[in-house]
Order: C-alpha cells, then sequence, then structure tokens
C-alpha cells in the first residue's frame, strides 16, 4: 500500500510541507472530479487515501474531510438550488435527525478508539458499493400511492420539471425516513463523510422521493449535517489548517470541474471503476483497522 | 416549486419561491468563495514560510496551537499567521450552511409558515448550540 515510496507508518516521513501539499491537492482534485460524476461524493476517498497511502492520522483526515464535504454541499447545493429539483421543506424537516445524529457521531469519534473508526469506515465503503451496484427499484413517482399522514401535515409534497413537463410526487415514510436519517448524521459525524448515499436512500427508496430530488436534497442537506459536527472536530483539533487547506480547495475544484462535465460523460462505466476502487479501499480500511495499522 | 412557498397555494405574501431559491444560491456561493479566498492567502503565506519543512501528520497533536485565535492571524504569532488565516477561511465555509438556516428561518416566517419556523429554528438552534457551545470554547 506504500505507493509513494513513503514509509507509511511515518505519514510520508521526509516529505516536505509543499510535495504534501501538491500531491493531496492532485488527489483531491481528482477525487472531487469523480465524487461528482458519480454522485458520491469527494470525502469517501479522500480518508482512505490519506490514512492508507500517506500514513495520515485517521483523526486529522476525518477532519479535513468533513471540512471539504461542506465545500462540495455549497457548491452543488447553489447550483441545484436554481435548478428546481430540491426540496427545500423535506431537507429542513430531515435535519432535524442528521444534526443531532451528527453531534453523536461526532462525540462517538472521540471516544471510539481510531483503528475501531476505520473497520467502521471500510465497512461503510463497501456497503455502499452494494447499494451502488444493486438494481434501482424503478422510478418511485410512477406509483400513485397516497403520502403518509405526517407528511400531508408537514405538506411535504412537491413536484419537480422534466423533460415531460412538471411531475408531482408524494412523500411516504416519514418517520422511517427521518430514522435513516439520524443514522445518516451518525455516520457523517462519525466518519467525517457526507453520507450522500444513505441520504438518497432514505429519501429515494424509503421516502419514495424521485430520485433526481433526492440528489438534490441530499445535496443540500450535507453542508448543515457537516456543519453540525465540525464545531466539535475544531475544538478536539481534527481540523489541521496545513493538511484541510489542499483537500479542501482540491475537492472543491474538483468538483465544480465535474458538475461542468457531467453532462457529456457516460457514467456508468466510470462509476463501476469508482464502484471497485472504493471496494477495494474499503477492504484495505478493514485489514488495517484490524491489524492497527492505523 | 421547491421552495417553502410553492406547496403553499396562497402565496401572496412573502417572498417567491423562486426568490427565496435565487438568495439562497447566492448565499451559498458567496460564502463558498469568500471563504476559499481567505484559505488561499492563508495557504500562500503558509506555504512561503512553511513549505520546506518535514510534514508530520501522522502523530495526532492533541495541544496543538488554537489557530482559531484571533491573535494567531494578526498579532504576534507570526508563526501561525498563514494556518491562523487558513483556518479563518474554514471556520468561514463552516459558518455558510448556518447562515443558509437561518436565512430559511426569516424565509419561512415571512410566508406565515409557523410549524415549518418552528422547525428550521429547532435545526438552527442544534447548530448553533454544537459550534458555541460544544465546539468554540
Amino acid at each position: 500500500m506504500n505507493i509513494l515510496g513513503y514509509d507509511t507508518k511515518n505519514g510520508g516521513r521526509g516529505m516536505t510541507i509543499l510535495t504534501l501539499t501538491a500531491i493531496v491537492l492532485g488527489v483531491s482534485l481528482g477525487a472531487g472530479f469523480l465524487g461528482a460524476l458519480t454522485g458520491l461524493g469527494g470525502g469517501v476517498v479522500i480518508v482512505p487515501f490519506l490514512t492508507l497511502a500517506l500514513g495520515v492520522d485517521i483523526r486529522y483526515a476525518i477532519g479535513a474531510s468533513l471540512v471539504s464535504v461542506i465545500a462540495t454541499s455549497s457548491g452543488a447545493a447553489s447550483a441545484y438550488v436554481k435548478e428546481g429539483f430540491s426540496n427545500i421543506r423535506v431537507g429542513m424537516f430531515l435535519e432535524v435527525g442528521t444534526t443531532l445524529g451528527a453531534i453523536a457521531g461526532a462525540f462517538l469519534a472521540a471516544v471510539v478508539s481510531p483503528p475501531v473508526i476505520a473497520v467502521i469506515f471500510g465497512f461503510v465503503l463497501i456497503v455502499n458499493v452494494f447499494f451502488s451496484l444493486a438494481k434501482h427499484p424503478g422510478p418511485a413517482s410512477d406509483i400513485p400511492a397516497p403520502s403518509d399522514r405526517l407528511a400531508a401535515r408537514l405538506r411535504l409534497d412537491g413536484e419537480y420539471p422534466s423533460l415531460r413537463g412538471i411531475v408531482a410526487y408524494r412523500v411516504q415514510r416519514v418517520l422511517s425516513g427521518l430514522g435513516l436519517m439520524s443514522v445518516a448524521g451518525v455516520l457523517s459525524g462519525l466518519l467525517g463523510i457526507g453520507s450522500g448515499a444513505l441520504k438518497v436512500i432514505a429519501m429515494d427508496r424509503v421516502m419514495r422521493i424521485p430520485f433526481k430530488v433526492s440528489t438534490a436534497t441530499s445535496n443540500f442537506m450535507i453542508g448543515v449535517t457537516a456543519a453540525s459536527s465540525a464545531g466539535i472536530y475544531l475544538h478536539r483539533g481534527y481540523i489541521d489548517p496545513g493538511l484541510t487547506m489542499p483537500v479542501m480547495l482540491g475537492v472543491l475544484a474538483g468538483s465544480i470541474l465535474g458538475t461542468r462535465v457531467l453532462v457529456r460523460t457516460p457514467t456508468r462505466r466510470l462509476r463501476l471503476l469508482f464502484d471497485i476502487v472504493i471496494f477495494a479501499l474499503g477492504v484495505e480500511m478493514i485489514l488495517n483497522g484490524l491489524t492497527g495499522k492505523l | 416549486m421547491d421552495s417553502p412557498e410553492s406547496s403553499k397555494p396562497e402565496s401572496g405574501h412573502g417572498w417567491t419561491g423562486v426568490q427565496v431559491d435565487r438568495i439562497i444560491g447566492n448565499l451559498l456561493r458567496l460564502g463558498l468563495v469568500l471563504s476559499a479566498a481567505v484559505v488561499v492567502i492563508g495557504a500562500a503565506i503558509y506555504l512561503a514560510r512553511h513549505g520546506g519543512q518535514t510534514a508530520m501528520y501522522h502523530v495526532f497533536h492533541r495541544n496543538a496551537p488554537d489557530f482559531r485565535l484571533v491573535e494567531n492571524i494578526f498579532g504576534s504569532g507570526a508563526r501561525f499567521r498563514g494556518r491562523g488565516f487558513i483556518m479563518a477561511g474554514l471556520v468561514l465555509l463552516i459558518a455558510t450552511p448556518v447562515a443558509r438556516v437561518a436565512f430559511s428561518v426569516l424565509a419561512f416566517i415571512r410566508q406565515r409558515d409557523y410549524l415549518f419556523t418552528a422547525v428550521t429554528i429547532f435545526v438552527l438552534t442544534v447548530l448553533l448550540f454544537s459550534i458555541f457551545w460544544l465546539g468554540l470554547r
């Protein structure tokens, strides 16, 4: 795993800050770019890269990753909001769960030992891949089920623009969705990721919100979720400015580039490639966690 | 169609959904551009001063200097000036989604949607509590 020829146990010993910054900036750029193309976000690759390839302490890695997640979310959300896909009511209501979960997760991060965090991270990566590969049950909006009582009470139903004109949708199983969102929040706070995949699953598959609306709303929510654990990360010293700087700038620039070319690129193959990489990283994280190398 | 306003048929008062969306979009973009600019300034100072030193991220320093302190940015602590700037930019970045939620509170109030005003105030309180009470102490 020592791809750079440095002693991984020593955080790239011998590397100057300038070299490290350049490498991290380059990889973060690529991660942000692929993350935007595949919709998985850049955070899932950053932590394994920093810890496995560069030997960075996992606490610094998740701190840097969490900050980059906020940057990507703000960037993506500002674009999506304009297009009218995101459902702000749904997002705001579910943020009750994600913010509380994220605080719990950030506290857990301090209690749980780094190797255990690495193992959990690895499992989350692998589960992500399985969900990504699993067949999608089909567009939810074609099933005209009535929205549940809570959704009606909160007026969560909405509509979005499509090629066929305005499509209305109904929201279901709000409480199950809220529960799953709390789990997404815990994982976000614990692992410094956006938990975008789980958020989309909660909205798209559980609450039966159309996929496009789910992804846009998820992007919108990720920044708020991450911000609620970022304060605790700051307090604990997880966010090191020297390391976070290239991660944040790289992921941000990469994701902006990624959303620009999103329209023209065949994403299925790319996504499969990304899935394979993430699966391998997940296995590597678990192995390194179990052997106590991280 | 995606804003608080849209699912409300009687949208005679307050901001329209499109207006709210535009303001939120601009708010996020402004926060992002500002924070990135401050981080870049800090990065230039930090790399010019410390670029040649050896990177040490394999050990977690529990008692690292607090780069959020204003004196590290502008005061005599010039050793930390670059990182102080970067940190200021990062704090700005973290504040952006919080500002977005705060703005949503205003939007829901203006739309007389009191249930969602309460929901949004709750989220804002959680955020502020976490950042100021649990975080920046």
